[in-house]
């Protein structure tokens, strides 16, 4: 952390220091309050208007001051993708109800070529459980909803890591016993107030091949893209960028061996959208 | 949510009322400043409401009727009186129901300038307050020619829930002067790193701006042209309010000193400035003495520079000033996360340092997700002059500079310290006194026994400065005055990663607010119940 060295200090410390020795005497170690302050919850006002009176305005209080829930909804992808091939849609959107420290999330992403149903979509609704200031765990189910149909367990970690990445990550566990993991991180690089480039990263991995589902086994698939969005609003934001995919080891021959190619470049235009 | 079609528009600034019984009507309506519109909650029908003009000594009637189709209330800000005519839903009253008129009455203990608004949802955003005055029995310690209000607050067309949703949901929603490639900050690339590394804005300096906000002066937005009329050589007395729901200002009148007597409607030795930071809820009155210019800018810049509010001292109607460019934004420092110089410290090292260090917090903290940042070496800032202040080049106003006019009664060394620790997590904007929001304490009272004398230390370890309130007393801020001139207030401002102590005698028995000044900041869980054990509790 060198580089605190270079912060502006000159404004630090400047006519803003302590001198103990000009404050009016006083205790400098906290201490408990005698016996004659009370105990108990704050019912003075009962006393005037009826504990009944008070109840319903006390009980609103409490819960508009702290921990009161929003729903969220994002649309972080929501895209037409162009390719060699037939060109795709994708849709990935997530989703809370609930407080700043306990959530009931869900989750939603999938592809298929225009015209087609997807050849790949999930749906995931988990509990997510704030363990540290900025990480959430998430527990719950995922169902695919295309393809062979499978259901997961879901054990995930979601939060935000040093330097801004924002990060998902969650390991599977199918109803047939095979175990994968997937893990996203995105970055948002401000270029402008409302121009902004979003790097992406995303890795796919499993513990076994599963041939039923084309999974190889080790990393099977990684994905590279980048975002350019501009927010007409914060909500509302129009983006284009580019994406490329690889299979990779048992994966790529999974793809191979369905005719399908082993990896493959994409440009991308969607909206990244929320309320 | 407020249905809020209907209601006759609101209008701009306000009349006065006073006498021993006094009605006010709470309603709402469509409310337009600047040509910008949106929906408004007035007293009698008029936004700031109107100025309540009392006498020591008095007592009063106010009768307060709800047209609303919620609930609502009226807190008096800074008033000694029974708890239970405080206004405070939940805490001193069961609120005020839609169609129901609630009286308060009480006898008025003091002089000064005060203010009053809504304690209930976000109402005070929406425009609910209004100023008031509390002339002294006896004489005013200053003589002077003329007398003006100017309550600073701010106008927005969105719905205050939706303004509190968009915080929660983070992104920093208001900030359009956030760090980017482009920007033209005196931050080197290794500083860049170092904040996107903390997941820390350095541009964190106000949660909502000028992005939606208009700022206002009496109402008026800076192109609807309040103006104070004055002839040269007069003695000018401005009572400056911050009404605003989440603003800090920074208060300057170019080309003129301001002398400030009062804070909190309490009156201190003059002291002479060329610039204040006035913080949400917090109260000054200044003298100034307009001399041969036609016209003086009164400008309240918002602490981000995002916007300002305006006002002209004007030697006849439509004379004007210029009205300084904004300034550029500030920028958080290292100090501000409670990294500072220790006294001849010498050179020092940020290496090993943890941004969120448990050992430094007290076992009665709460330490979890709630607290994202614990301040490392939090020094008493009672010298500071404000973000954005310290380095401006002319006279600033900070809380040093305050000493009571008359001295306090209650001189005695407190006998205990309680110390409490402002925290926060900016990303979930949960905000909270010792790691705990009022949702998780609101049966757990800070309790004071009957007239007992405790020394209160805050410490912030979040980012951000907190006006933090108490109701229903005064305390005095340990400044370096002696115990009879430490200057009274309600409000203080903790400055990030910064203390500040203030001593307390506690001689009002009731169950009083206390909280985090910025609405959104209180709405957040920055609050908790103070209770004041009455005189038959120590037999």
């Amino acid at each position: 952390m060198d580089s605190m060295q270079g912060m502006d200090h000159s404004t630090m410390g400047h006519d803003t220091g302590s001198d103990a020795s000009s404050l009016s005497p006083g205790p400098d170690m906290e201490t408990p309050p005698p016996p004659e302050a009370g105990s108990g919850p704050p019912r003075a006002a009962d006393a005037f208007w009826g504990a009944k009176a008070m109840a319903a305005s006390r009980e609103d209080l409490r819960r508009s001051h702290g921990d009161f829930p929003v729903f969220w909804f994002q649309g972080d992808r929501f895209e037409t993708q162009v390719r060699d091939a037939k060109d795709a849609y994708l849709w990935d959107i997530q989703g809370y109800y609930g407080g700043p420290t306990e959530r009931l999330w869900f989750k939603s992403e999938g592809e298929g070529e225009w015209g087609l149903s997807p050849d790949d979509a999930e749906v995931q609704a988990l509990y997510s459980k704030a363990i540290a200031p900025f990480w959430d765990v998430q527990a719950g189910v995922r169902q695919d909803i295309a393809g062979p149909d499978t259901t997961h367990v879901v054990l995930g970690i979601q939060g935000l890591a040093a330097y801004r990445f924002e990060v998902d990550a969650a390991m599977f566990l199918s109803h047939r016993g095979d175990l994968t993991a997937r893990i996203e991180a995105e970055l948002d690089q401000r270029i402008t107030q409302r121009l902004i480039l979003q790097p992406r990263i995303e890795a796919n991995l499993s513990a076994q091949d599963i041939p039923l589902l084309g999974i190889g086994a080790g990393l099977d698939r990684i994905e590279v893209g980048a975002r350019l969005r501009y927010e007409v609003r914060r909500e509302f934001a129009p983006y284009i960028g580019v994406d490329q995919s690889w299979r990779i080891g048992n994966g790529a021959d999974f793809a191979r061996a369905r005719g399908q190619a082993s990896s493959g470049t994409s440009f991308v235009a969607g909206i990244r959208f929320w309320f | 949510m407020h249905r809020m079609r209907g209601g006759a528009p609101i209008r701009v600034g306000f009349d006065e009322l006073s006498g021993p019984a006094i009605d006010l009507t709470v309603g709402h309506g469509p409310r337009v400043v600047q040509g910008r519109k949106g929906l408004g909650i007035a007293v009698n029908g008029s936004v700031p409401g109107p100025l309540i003009r009392l006498k020591e000594g008095q007592t009063v009637r106010l009768n307060v009727t709800n047209m609303l189709d919620t609930d609502t209330s009226i807190h008096w800000h800074g008033l000694l009186l029974p708890f239970q005519m405080d206004g405070v839903p939940g805490i001193s009253f069961p609120g005020i129901k839609p169609g129901q008129t609630f009286a308060y009455e009480f006898q008025v203990r003091q002089s000064g300038t005060y203010w009053y608004h809504s304690h209930s949802g976000l109402q005070e955003q929406q425009g609910h307050y209004g100023p008031m005055i509390i002339d002294p029995a006896g004489d005013e310690p200053h003589g002077y020619d003329r007398d003006y209000i100017l309550l600073l607050s701010e106008f927005t067309p969105l719905d205050p829930h939706f303004i509190m949703d968009r915080l929660r949901k983070g992104e920093g929603y208001f900030n359009y002067q956030q760090t980017s490639w482009t920007d033209d900050y005196p931050l080197s690339a290794a500083d860049r790193r170092m904040w996107a590394e903390m997941r820390m804005p350095a541009t964190d300096i106000a949660d909502i701006t000028g992005s939606t906000y208009t700022y206002l002066a009496n109402g008026r937005g800076p192109k609807e042209g309040l103006e104070y009329l004055f002839n040269p050589g007069e003695r000018i007395r401005l009572r400056i309010i911050n009404g605003g729901a989440q603003t800090f200002f920074n208060v300057r009148i170019p080309g003129l000193s301001m002398t400030v007597i009062a804070a909190d409607g309490q009156n201190v030795k003059p002291v002479e400035v060329d610039e204040f930071q006035i913080g949400s809820a917090e109260i000054y009155d200044v003298i100034v003495t307009p001399r041969e210019a036609e016209a003086y800018t009164i400008v309240a810049e918002s602490m981000d520079r995002s916007g300002m509010a305006l006002a002209t001292l004007a030697r006849r109607p439509g004379a004007r000033a210029a009205i300084p460019p904004p300034r550029k934004p500030p920028l958080l420092t290292m100090g501000d996360m409670g990294m500072n110089h220790g006294e001849g410290a010498g050179g020092h090292s940020m290496a090993g340092m943890k941004m969120r260090d448990p050992a430094l917090l007290p076992p009665d903290v709460e330490f979890g997700p709630g607290i994202d940042m614990v301040s490392m070496m939090p020094v008493d800032k009672m010298g500071d002059p404000g973000l954005g202040l310290r380095d401006v080049g002319h006279r600033v106003l900070n809380y040093r500079m305050l000493a009571a006019l008359t001295p306090n009664t209650d001189t005695r060394e407190p006998s205990r310290l309680l110390e409490l620790h402002l925290t926060g997590n900016m990303e979930r904007y949960m905000w909270s006194f010792d790691g705990r929001m009022y949702s998780a304490v609101s049966d757990v009272p800070i309790r004071f026994a009957w007239n007992e004398r405790v020394r209160v230390k805050l410490v912030n370890n979040t980012m951000m400065a907190h006006p933090i309130h108490l109701h229903g007393m005064f305390f005095e801020l340990v400044n370096g005055e002696d115990a009879a001139h430490q200057p009274r207030k309600n409000v203080v401002i903790v400055q990030p990663g910064a203390s500040a102590q203030f001593d307390l005698t506690a001689d009002e028995p009731g169950d009083w607010a206390f909280h985090c000044h910025l609405l959104y900041h209180m709405h957040g869980g920055m609050m908790q119940t103070v209770t004041v054990m009455g005189p038959e509790a120590s037999g």
